[in-house]
């Protein structure tokens, strides 16, 4: 085999590895809450999950793994020595895949997104040195990490405040649910279209004015609300005794019919996130293997981003179910009414990173939003234990990715050069 | 494999505290059986019900101590954790004085005089009442929850709050009423019997005192 052959085969190999393992542990994640608020049942989340991953990962992947790709370090100080970027980012994929593995394994917080950019970071540094890396642009990704949790804590703080606001606080809160429950799924509809058409579709042939991309974000979104208000009408509504019991069951169900769309619209948003983190790397692998020069300005071929969709589709169907029911059946304490908060708040957050083409976390994105839903006062027990380390993680998870990545790179250099 | 996301969620505190309430309202529930009883001298059953009444205590402190070790420092809810725990320990003090009363009939085998048995069972329905209504109270925590301790749902538990102060006024006047009738008596009765019979009059009493001031517990958590 000559060496070519097997560097492509690797990196794919690597890419695949590293989907699957996003599939097999972080789709759960994003898709706990609606499991948990009895909103869909596993079955049910994970069909939505590996249409609207696979979707997300297709359609809205390309600016993060673009990002991935050639974001972080500078091209120009690896002008004529492509071998050391082909190695180097197969040092990283590696790196952040064991690393992930490891984790996983015991439970530890660690970002999938945090984990590959201490790992590019890292053999750059190591390699080439310094001036390799594009320091403004790890610098605003690294910000990102802050920002994002924050803003999705904000934004499901003001959406709780505004459902207590609109429905909860009215003698006839039912008829509120009924009444407002289409107008969030429209929001939720409207953000997730916007962002993707917004952001372009030229890789699957559909180039639209930004006027086009409005218009039809609109006529999608109307489309969605017009099936959610039909199944909103639609519901069983509870017995006597269910309403003795909690009065709030009937309004619970209205939401658990936007907690449907909120759950496609957190599946797709960690698709087009979190597909770059495992195929950024093999995007940059494959661009210069094939031109034989480093960092042409082509964009991410098609072919590249299927792979990872499909990647994360297989991690969920080997093992990313068993994840999701055991996750789904814990987190039963966020109620459709204020799950939903968190799962929009998060949703919008990760695919506006995503249009921008920053890569962020999607479970630091989420839990920042279930903060804001815990500090408008809407759940009954947050462990700020573990939210610490979960935050905190990040702080390791740099240095081990980068310190593997390196381990990795001189590893596959004695093996393969 | 072990998951991270789902750790952020810690173990609800507030369904225990409601089923809590619950065995302590049943506690004192059966103070009224077990004086009818003591009026009909029907001693075994009189020691029957005392049995149930020491096992739902029993099970209320299980149920108390198994909240508290569960409820580490590093927990945000939504209310004051001090605030959660004093509520406890007020329910608490239901079931305690649902014990004490019942241990004092067995004890000294007391019963009302047949003259004043039906005050003394109208007082312990009106305690008995302030403590179905304190549950009430504690079982509306879930639908606080869901309104962020806000607008209309915080209006319905003060109105809630309202009726258990009416129930524990009603039984004060309850309470007036039944000491002026067995001033009346003492003359004729054992005079160490008069003194026990008031102190079950307090405890009684005491059932309804302590459900409002669970009540006002739970009003001092909805400001905030």
């Amino acid at each position: 085999m000559d060496p070519t052959t097997l560097l492509l085969l690797l990196a794919l190999l690597f890419g695949l590895y590293m989907a699957w393992g996003i599939g097999a542990n972080d789709v759960a994640n994003a898709m706990a809450t609606s499991v948990g608020a009895r909103a869909i049942t596993v079955k049910q989340a994970i069909l939505i999950a590996a249409v609207f991953e696979f979707l997300g990962a297709f359609l809205a992947g390309g600016e993060v793994t673009s990002t991935i790709r050639k974001g972080i370090i500078d091209s120009s100080a690896l002008v004529g020595d492509p071998d050391v970027l082909i190695l180097g980012m197969l040092a990283a994929l590696l790196a952040a895949a064991v690393w992930l593995t490891v984790a996983s394994r015991f439970g530890w917080p660690v970002s999938t997104t945090h984990s590959i950019v201490g790992a590019i970071v890292g053999f750059a540094i190591a390699t080439i040195g310094m001036e390799a890396v594009h320091f403004d642009k790890v610098g605003s990704i690294a910000a990102s990490w802050v920002v994002s949790p924050l803003l999705a804590g904000t934004l499901s703080f003001l959406l709780v405040r505004s459902v207590q606001w609109l429905i909860l606080d009215r003698p006839n809160p039912e008829l509120y649910a009924r009444r407002y429950v289409p107008a969030y799924i429209f929001l939720a509809a409207l953000n997730i279209s916007l962002v993707t058409l917004l952001k372009g579709l030229k890789h699957i042939g559909l180039d639209l004015t930004a006027f086009e991309a409005i218009g039809y974000s609109v006529a999608f979104a109307l489309v969605i609300m017009a099936g959610g208000a039909v199944m909103v009408r639609r519901i069983h509504t509870a017995t006597a005794t269910e309403m003795e019991d909690y009065h709030y069951a009937n309004v619970e169900r209205t939401f658990a019919v936007l907690m449907i769309v909120t759950a496609c619209a957190m599946a797709f948003a960690h698709g087009s996130n979190d597909v770059a983190n495992a195929i950024g790397p093999v995007a940059a692998i494959i661009s210069t293997v094939q031109s034989g020069e480093v960092f042409q300005k082509a964009s991410v071929p098609p072919y590249v981003l299927l792979l990872g969709a499909a990647g994360i589709v297989i991690g969920l169907a080997t093992y990313g179910y068993r994840v999701m029911a055991t996750v789904g059946r814990k987190i039963t304490e966020l109620t459709p009414s204020r799950g939903f908060a968190a799962e929009l708040a998060a949703a919008s957050t990760v695919v506006l990173a995503s249009g921008t083409g920053l890569p962020i976390s999607t479970t630091h994105t989420l839990v920042g939003a279930v903060l804001g839903v815990g500090l408008a006062r809407g759940i009954s027990a947050l462990n700020l234990g573990v939210i610490r380390t979960i935050f905190m993680s990040w702080v390791i998870t740099l240095p081990v990715g980068a310190v593997l990545a390196v381990l990795f790179y001189y590893m596959l250099r004695a093996a393969l050069l | 494999m072990a998951n991270y996301f789902e750790g952020i969620f810690g173990r609800s505190p507030f369904k225990p505290v409601q089923e809590h309430m619950d065995l302590c309202h049943q506690a004192a529930a059966l103070i009224e059986e077990l004086l009818a009883r003591a009026g009909s001298q029907s001693w075994p059953e009189v020691e029957e019900i005392r049995e149930q009444i020491v096992a739902l205590e029993r099970r209320a402190d299980d149920r108390k101590r198994d909240i508290r070790l569960h409820l580490p420092r590093g927990f945000f809810l939504p209310v004051a954790r001090a605030d959660l725990l004093d509520l406890l320990a007020r329910q608490d003090k239901i079931a305690n004085k649902a014990k004490e009363i019942a241990g004092l009939i067995v004890g000294r085998r007391m019963s009302f005089p047949p003259a004043i048995q039906e005050s003394a069972l109208e007082l312990t329905r009106t305690s008995i009442s302030a403590c179905q209504r304190a549950l009430d109270v504690v079982n509306e925590l879930d639908e606080l929850i869901a309104t962020g301790f806000r607008g209309v749902e915080v209006q319905r538990v003060e109105e809630m709050i309202d009726a258990l102060d009416e129930s524990e006024s009603r039984n004060d006047d309850a309470q007036v009423r039944l000491r002026a009738e067995l001033h009346g008596l003492e003359r004729e009765l054992d005079a160490v019997d008069v003194i026990f019979l008031y102190r079950i009059i307090d405890r009684i009493g005491d059932l309804a005192d302590n459900a409002q001031s669970v009540g006002h517990r739970l009003e001092m958590m909805l400001a905030r």
